[in-house]
């Protein structure tokens, strides 16, 4: 397995180079200067300067998200009247072209970490919250009428049975959420003002270093997808599947 | 006869979408027996025994157990799963436990009385497995060893055997027998199965289908001091059997 998978990296990264000798545009950098671009820029820590200005409004974004999304997502599963009031808005902003809200995040709230952090919220909320609610309202009737045949309270109920059912999916919700945010925060730093990881990718791209350009979009792809792998594989351990 | 610890009385329910599930349904169950109620599937003898449980509202009649009207889950009465209903993040002895852990009994209390009774199902050694380790008939004992740690005179059982395999069902159906009445519980049972219903039963409601009406009683001619195998090839048994299958043959 595991060497099927390397051979497949292989297999891309060759067809890549091939791509960028051959060359498709003068605008594609092969394999080879891309990765040689992306060392030096680990090296020289621009990089790294980038990450922790990037990683500041996505952070604060998601944990806010957390408690609060989670928090919501959980008061909309328990309470009709939350579910009445907030489902429609969730629906409709899971479906929402986020790209064109977030240039009126810049009238409203000006160009500075507010408007990545909201940025961020406006990507990761619904499905956290989405995710929550549902793992509360999914909880299997059966277990329900088991508290009730056993005289368990309403507070017996949710304590016991119906936050523990949704725990694995509010995690889901968190995963995804995060994913959702780092769509988020590249879209904020390209579409409002360029900062981090943004503004490399748009510098580097007016000045036609493209080298750079494409490292820097492979480094936040692969910060992305391990980031991603590594909390898949902590809730797989947290929540084992039946 | 024995005395009736649960009756109902001119039950009817009708569902929000407009089935009528029950019309006038009266029952008596004795006191310490077996009682099963059969029927075609869609007859709503699951409603009636979730009913008789408080689990579900009725539309008309009332339940009576050991004479007081009840209307919701009381004490006297444990409910057994046909989906077994277990917790699946927790462990055998805390699913058997849960029973009393509602009830506020202190750990180390609840944990004994559960290994007791995970001991008597046939559990031992399995306390710290979870239900996802467990076959289909080993989770339904885990969920008859928590109808039974809360000491409840009435075990109220919903197919219980239906995701069972073949062989496990007969072992079980015996250890079941064997249990309960060493515990003297009152039993109410509600399977589409006619030889499950003879082997078991001391009585048995046939419920006609929609709306379910009780449309005749029988109470088999079995003795069930004697061991399966004689049962199973006993006279009173196999015309049990024929009558119950002369009867419901017209719904099918």
């Amino acid at each position: 397995m595991r060497r099927w998978q390397l051979a497949s990296f292989v297999l891309f990264f060759g067809l890549w180079e091939l791509a960028g000798r051959w060359p498709v545009s003068p605008a594609f950098p092969p394999f080879s200067n891309t990765f040689l671009a992306l060392v030096e820029m680990t090296r020289d820590g621009t990089l790294g300067k980038a990450y922790l200005i990037t990683a500041q409004p996505l952070a604060l974004g998601i944990v806010l998200c957390a408690v609060a999304g989670i928090a919501f997502g959980i008061g909309m599963g328990l309470s009709r009247a939350i579910e009445w009031l907030s489902l429609p808005v969730f629906i409709i902003l899971q479906a929402a072209p986020m790209a064109a809200i977030i240039p009126l995040l810049t009238y409203m709230y000006g160009i500075g970490l507010t408007s990545k952090v909201l940025a961020v919220i406006m990507l990761a909320a619904p499905v956290i919250v989405m995710n929550s609610y549902k793992g509360i309202r999914n909880t299997p009737p059966s277990l329900l009428q088991m508290c009730r045949s056993f005289q368990g309270t309403r507070v017996q109920e949710v304590v016991k049975i119906v936050l523990p059912h949704a725990a694995a999916l509010v995690f889901t919700g968190l995963r995804l959420g995060l994913a959702m945010g780092f769509i988020g925060i590249v879209i904020a730093e390209l579409l409002i003002t360029p900062t981090g990881i943004g503004d490399l990718i748009s510098y580097h791209g007016s000045t036609a270093d493209y080298p750079k350009m494409f490292a820097t979009i492979a480094s936040i792809v692969a910060v992305a997808a391990i980031s991603l792998h590594l909390l898949q594989r902590l809730e797989l351990r947290l929540f084992p599947r039946d | 006869m024995t005395e009736a610890i649960v009756e109902v009385k001119g039950i009817g329910k009708t569902y929000d979408s407009g089935v009528e599930a029950l019309r006038d349904v009266n029952l008596s169950f004795p006191k310490g027996q077996l009682s099963t109620l059969l029927g075609p599937s869609g007859c709503g003898k699951t409603t009636l025994l979730k009913i008789i449980a408080g689990l579900l509202p009725r539309n008309a009649g009332q339940v009576l157990v050991k004479g007081k009207p009840v209307d919701g889950p009381g004490p006297e009465r444990a409910f057994v799963f046909q989906d077994f209903a277990l917790l699946p993040w927790a462990d055998v002895l805390r699913n058997v436990a849960f029973g009393l852990e509602l009830r506020g009994t202190p750990r180390p209390e609840r944990e004994e009385v559960a290994r007791k009774y995970i001991a008597e199902v046939g559990l031992k050694g399995f306390e710290h497995r979870y239900p996802a380790q467990l076959s289909g008939g080993m989770r339904q004992r885990v969920g008859l060893a928590r109808a039974l740690t809360v000491n409840a005179e009435i075990i109220l059982m919903d197919e219980p055997f239906s995701s069972v395999d073949e062989q496990t069902r007969r072992k079980f159906q015996e250890d079941l027998l064997d249990l309960l009445r060493h515990h003297q519980k009152t039993v109410i049972f509600v399977t589409h199965s006619i030889e499950e219903a003879a082997y078991l039963s001391d009585q048995i409601a046939l419920l006609s289908p929609r709306p379910g009406r009780v449309s005749k009683i029988v109470r088999p001619d079995v003795d069930h001091s004697r061991s399966p195998d004689e049962i199973r090839r006993d006279r009173g048994y196999l015309d049990t059997v024929d009558e119950i299958w002369g009867m419901l043959r017209q719904y099918v």
